[in-house]
């Protein structure tokens, strides 16, 4: 069961968002990615304004493939998101409000989550094919120059994602694993922590 | 002796990246139904048929399966009775690369100077060849498009011999557990025991061109493929790591003896849209 939410995101529909919840977006979303997030950085750094209105807005993690003639977008499915991790807080202290990748985040962006009151929703990750036909246009608004990793503004229809981590610190991941983890099964393995933070998280 | 001209190895190469790209092998899908089946997890469920729903729209519509076309990795089998006309064989792979990736819409993510400028290639050469010359006079091509996601989690320790089977099994699950999501389970893993550091590498990637589940021939090897299978799947990740019973849908060992002093042991993950065609010339 998935609860339809209409963009942007307000203040009170982010209250309502728990850990695990599925949800369909639709309205405008912006894609970034490595380069794109490392510029928009470098100009907050210079005091220069943001390439797109990050008021309130949702960044999706994705670098499409090139879309055949007459199509809106080629497969469009999220990247991981733990390489943005050093981005995602500054961001959100602009106003940015949720992002949508694949794979867990690190403490300072859960920190910054409850902080900024955003979410964190994960979009199923190899599923760009799906993905790509919720995706009614893309246009590209900064930094053609990067190709796949440029900025797009993309309307999406019914898109579909899961919360994975809300502004209350909830972590679906690190429930997840706590779940269905089998312990008598693993023999002298000793696992690691619920925590998704435990070191080397993420390989990065 | 047998001539293979390069043209036909250039358009093999095209034919088979475009066809890997969009058409998710039989082998795999079955194991994907498989997991859908016996998954404990609801939401890990639905993952999993939104993963199969993918997999059909994909072929279908033309679409590749995941935006990360990968890094164009091609396996040769050369046959020693057969002689290569027409040029280089490395060249000839490579523009049959950029002919795929071009035509078949495919994403270029190739950089060169990786420590600096990291330019785009512009058509996702060059490749990664791993050649082999084998008896006969055939050539077989296999490509397996490799994205970054679960690339980027493989592993290398040289264990101490002392380490064992149990050292071996440790070092896989700490090196699934560390990479959580972002290798995009359900996975099949590559696992490479033995050999020098590369070799060792390579071989846990050449574990990854086996039909999803079959067993190693050496029963040793076969035992130590279940009891992984099993332990990797009792850490409790699930699809996505959204918590769920199945974290890999295959653990493929390959093994070669190595030096007295080392238990070498690699870990090359591969996401479930493990793709792989192969064709012979």
């Amino acid at each position: 069961m998935s609860k339809e939410i209409r963009l942007p995101l307000t203040e009170e529909t982010i209250a309502g968002l728990r850990a695990g919840d599925h949800v369909r977006l639709t309205g405008v979303i912006y894609t970034a990615r490595d380069a794109a997030h490392k510029h928009m950085i470098e100009a907050l750094d210079r005091g220069e304004p943001l390439p797109i209105d990050i008021k309130g807005a949702v960044i999706y993690y994705v670098g499409p493939t090139p879309e055949r003639p007459g199509r809106v977008i080629g497969a469009a499915g999220p990247t991981t998101s733990m390489r943005l991790n050093p981005y995602t807080a500054r961001l959100m202290e602009q106003g940015l409000k949720a992002t949508i990748g694949k794979g867990g985040r690190n403490q300072a962006v859960r920190e910054a989550l409850k902080k900024h009151r955003g979410v964190y929703f994960l979009a199923v990750g190899g599923t760009g094919a799906l993905l790509s036909k919720r995706v009614k246009s893309a246009e590209v608004v900064a930094y053609e120059d990067l190709g796949t990793e440029a900025i797009r503004r993309l309307e999406v229809e019914g898109f579909p994602v899961i919360v994975a981590n809300d502004m209350y610190g909830n972590d679906l991941l690190a429930l997840g694993k706590a779940k269905y983890r089998k312990l008598d099964r693993l023999g002298s393995y000793v696992p690691l922590g619920a925590d998704p933070d435990a070191p080397n998280g993420g390989g990065n | 002796m047998r001539e293979i001209h390069t043209d036909q190895i250039s358009e093999k190469v095209a034919e088979l990246f475009i066809d890997a790209a969009h058409n998710l092998p039989e082998d795999v899908m079955a194991a994907l139904q498989r997991a859908r089946d016996s998954e404990e997890s609801p939401l890990g469920r639905q993952i999993l048929e939104e993963i199969l729903e993918n997999a059909k729209t994909a072929r279908e519509e033309m679409i590749p399966l995941c935006q990360d076309t990968g890094t164009s990795v091609v396996f040769v089998e050369l046959g020693q009775e057969t002689h290569i006309a027409g040029g280089d064989l490395t060249e000839a792979i490579n523009r049959g690369v950029a002919k795929g990736y071009g035509e078949g819409f495919l994403r270029k993510s190739i950089v060169d100077r990786p420590f600096s400028a990291r330019k785009n290639t512009g058509d996702n050469t060059p490749a990664v060849v791993h050649l082999e010359l084998v008896p006969g006079d055939k050539m077989k091509i296999t490509v397996l498009p490799k994205g970054g996601g679960c690339e980027n989690m493989s592993r290398l320790a040289i264990l101490l011999p002392g380490q064992g089977r149990e050292g071996v099994v440790d070092f896989v699950l700490r090196a699934v557990e560390e990479a959580s999501g972002n290798p995009c389970p359900p996975l099949v893993l590559g696992v490479g025991i033995g050999g020098t550091a590369e070799h060792c590498m390579s071989l846990a990637k050449k574990a990854l061109t086996r039909k999803v589940g079959d067993p190693n021939p050496d029963p040793e090897a076969a035992d130590l493929e279940r009891e992984l299978l099993q332990k990797v799947n009792a850490l409790g990740l699930g699809p996505q790591a959204v918590g769920g019973t199945n974290t890999a849908l295959a653990v493929h060992v390959e093994t070669f003896p190595t030096h007295i002093t080392a238990l070498p042991v690699a870990v090359n993950i591969q996401c479930h849209s493990a793709r792989l065609k192969s064709a012979e010339l």
